[in-house]
């Protein structure tokens, strides 16, 4: 859909005999502690041609808000920089950058090529003195070039964390406007960090709780379009959809995609209670997943596909479940104060992410597949619907506000609690799912 | 965003889809619903003093029933509301009703629209235990998506927690 042509997104050597230091001293532990965050340098790319040079420091900010905005990296000013380059071969002065306390140089040109912009770097590690990794060199459509951006970030992030990346990502949700009792809701999508907005559907009928694909490339969503809530599947290329088969006189919500793509799981109400089904993708009668006089919703499938959690008030309240992805006795797995509800498999699977009702007070918060070791991040009048990034370090979720004047955001938290952040600049949103890593 | 225009392009489809097609249980074919989803439609609802007006059944009688948090169990008064409703409905068997099921803010929102429907089908098994045909009413939950109070208080949220009775003048019943 986003016609990008990474040209040369697999690893290009830029200059003979740049070896990767594999492990290097320059390394971020992501761990629970409170980290001080990592200083870098990162002067503003090099324009090589003449007409570069707008792409050239729009593209640095870019990366520059995408490490910064993790928390785990501090940007030391470039009115700070000693060295200055004026040509993307310039040697690495170390001292230079020694001096202000830079422990990582991110050396990088832009050009414009043949309609294209091109964008090549270099990550230095200033106090072993040596180069991190090799050399790269992206090429994308002057449209895309905040991609190529993101993708410049992910690959510094990746070397230094050793972790997989995640700015190069988007992010689909419920826009919303107006007041709390005539809210108009509508289908949108952004990048990671809110820029791109773009509206899917249009507000005549309230839509909830988007979800992408395994591949990005489609979207499952609850619509009240026909007048009652129903399922319904979108490709996010050319924007048409479908609604899933009906069952006369049922509800269908909660949609949510296996990891191989081809079955979905959700909801479907009937008499008034609602159990979970799945059905192919490809259509088929649904397959009854649980049978109790109990709410159960939320379904998420592990990543490997094997087992469904999802929360279930057939203890009296709202609690964390997990069964056989084809359906069976189910283990609980929430035992605190309180209620849970939303969870959502981490990419990784080694965490659940969760909403919990306690107190009076919402959160958003993790724990381990068996229910151990839970934590929560975040505390609000209203935090509710946490999904992972892709790399599955970082939590987006809904924060609303209360009373008359009350409105929903998007929010991050990292799964250590820290770096909790509005994502600005697409107005009034919830129901956040994130991307996998584009392509 | 090379889809932008392709994504302008629809949306202009889909408005124009909306238009043809109407809701047809929302406010747009003389549903009267002061309490619903959608508001007053702004059809004349009639007078509140003529037994057999919309406006007797919404405000005399009263369209709206409440819950206590969390739960769907009807009360007494809720079963006495509901009483006087099947009557009225028993009565005028040209119109027909979408029992809406609501929910306060106060939930996640996958479970409140469950909620939303228990408390609907509340309302719609009582209905059709007085005497109401089955085939004239129908449920749907709206969860926490149409609050009729928007304070974050207990007073308003007992008053969002609620199933209403939205009658509509039905073809052929």
């Amino acid at each position: 859909m986003m016609r990008i042509a990474l040209a040369a997104l697999a690893a290009l050597m830029i200059g003979p005999g740049l070896a990767a230091a594999q492990q290097g001293p320059l390394h971020i532990e992501i761990t629970d502690g409170v980290i001080e965050p990592l200083p870098y340098a990162l002067p503003t790319f090099v324009a090589e041609t003449g007409d570069a040079g707008q792409m050239a420091s729009d593209i640095t900010r870019v990366i520059a808000a995408d490490l910064s905005g993790t928390g785990l990296f501090r940007e030391i000013p470039e009115s700070a920089h000693i060295q200055r380059f004026s040509a993307f071969e310039t040697p690495v002065s170390y001292p230079d950058w020694q001096a202000i306390n830079a422990q990582a140089l991110i050396v990088g040109g832009v050009s414009m090529q043949g309609g294209k912009v091109v964008v090549k770097f270099r990550l230095f590690d200033i106090y072993s003195g040596q180069q991190l990794g090799d050399g790269q060199q992206l090429a994308a459509s002057p449209a895309s070039w905040r991609r190529l951006a993101h993708k410049v970030a992910d690959v510094i992030y990746s070397r230094i964390t050793g972790e997989g990346g995640y700015f190069d990502s988007r992010v689909v949700f419920v826009s919303e406007t107006g007041p709390k009792d005539k809210r108009q809701k509508r289908l949108a999508l952004a990048d990671y960090d809110g820029a791109n907005l773009n509206y899917l559907t249009d507000s005549s009928a309230i839509v909830l709780a988007p979800r992408f694909s395994p591949a990005g490339d489609k979207v499952l969503y609850t619509t009240f379009e026909t007048g009652f809530p129903r399922i319904k599947l979108l490709n996010v290329g050319n924007v048409a959809g479908t609604l899933l088969p009906e069952v006369p006189g049922t509800m269908t919500f909660a949609p949510r995609f296996s990891p191989d793509g081809a079955s979905i799981v959700y909801s479907m109400e009937q008499g008034g209670n609602t159990d979970l089904y799945k059905m192919s993708v490809s259509g088929g009668a649904p397959v009854r997943l649980t049978n109790s006089p109990a709410i159960e919703t939320a379904p998420s499938y592990s990543p490997d596909g094997s087992r469904i959690v999802f929360e279930s008030d057939r203890s009296g309240t709202q609690q964390l479940y997990i069964m056989s992805a084809s359906g069976g006795e189910p283990t609980r797995i929430s035992f605190g104060d309180g209620r849970y509800g939303t969870p959502v498999w981490s990419p990784r699977g080694d965490l659940i992410a969760f909403t919990k009702q306690a107190g009076g007070r919402f959160h958003i918060g993790v724990m381990r597949t068996d229910g151990s070791e839970e934590r929560l991040l975040t505390a609000s009048f209203l935090d509710e619907g946490p999904t992972w990034s892709p790399n599955g370090r970082v939590i987006m979720f809904t924060r609303e506000s209360p009373g008359a004047g009350g409105g929903a955001g998007l929010y991050t938290v990292d799964i250590s609690g820290r770096n909790l952040k509005k994502v600005d600049g697409i107005g009034g949103a919830s129901d956040p799912a994130w991307s996998p890593l584009l392509p | 965003m090379t889809f932008a225009p392709k994504a302008l392009l629809l949306l202009t489809v889909l408005g124009l889809a909306a238009c043809n097609n109407p809701d047809k249980y929302g406010a747009g074919n003389g549903v009267v619903d002061p309490g619903g989803a959608y508001g007053d439609g702004g059809v004349s609802q009639g007078s509140i003093n003529d037994p057999n007006s919309p406006a007797y059944f919404n405000q005399k009688i009263g369209d709206m029933v409440n819950f206590m948090v969390d739960q769907s169990t009807l009360s007494d008064e809720a079963r006495a509301t509901l009483t006087q409703q099947a009557q009225w409905l028993n009565g005028h068997t040209n119109y027909n009703a979408i029992i809406e099921g609501h929910a306060d803010e106060q939930g996640t929102r996958e479970y409140n629209l469950a909620l939303g429907a228990r408390r609907a089908n509340a309302a719609q098994e009582f209905l059709i235990s007085q005497g109401v045909a089955p085939n004239r009413l129908r449920t749907v939950s709206y969860g926490k998506e149409r609050p009729l109070a928007v304070c974050s208080t207990e007073e308003c949220y007992y008053k969002n927690r609620r199933a209403v009775t939205v009658i509509s003048l039905g073809a052929g019943s």
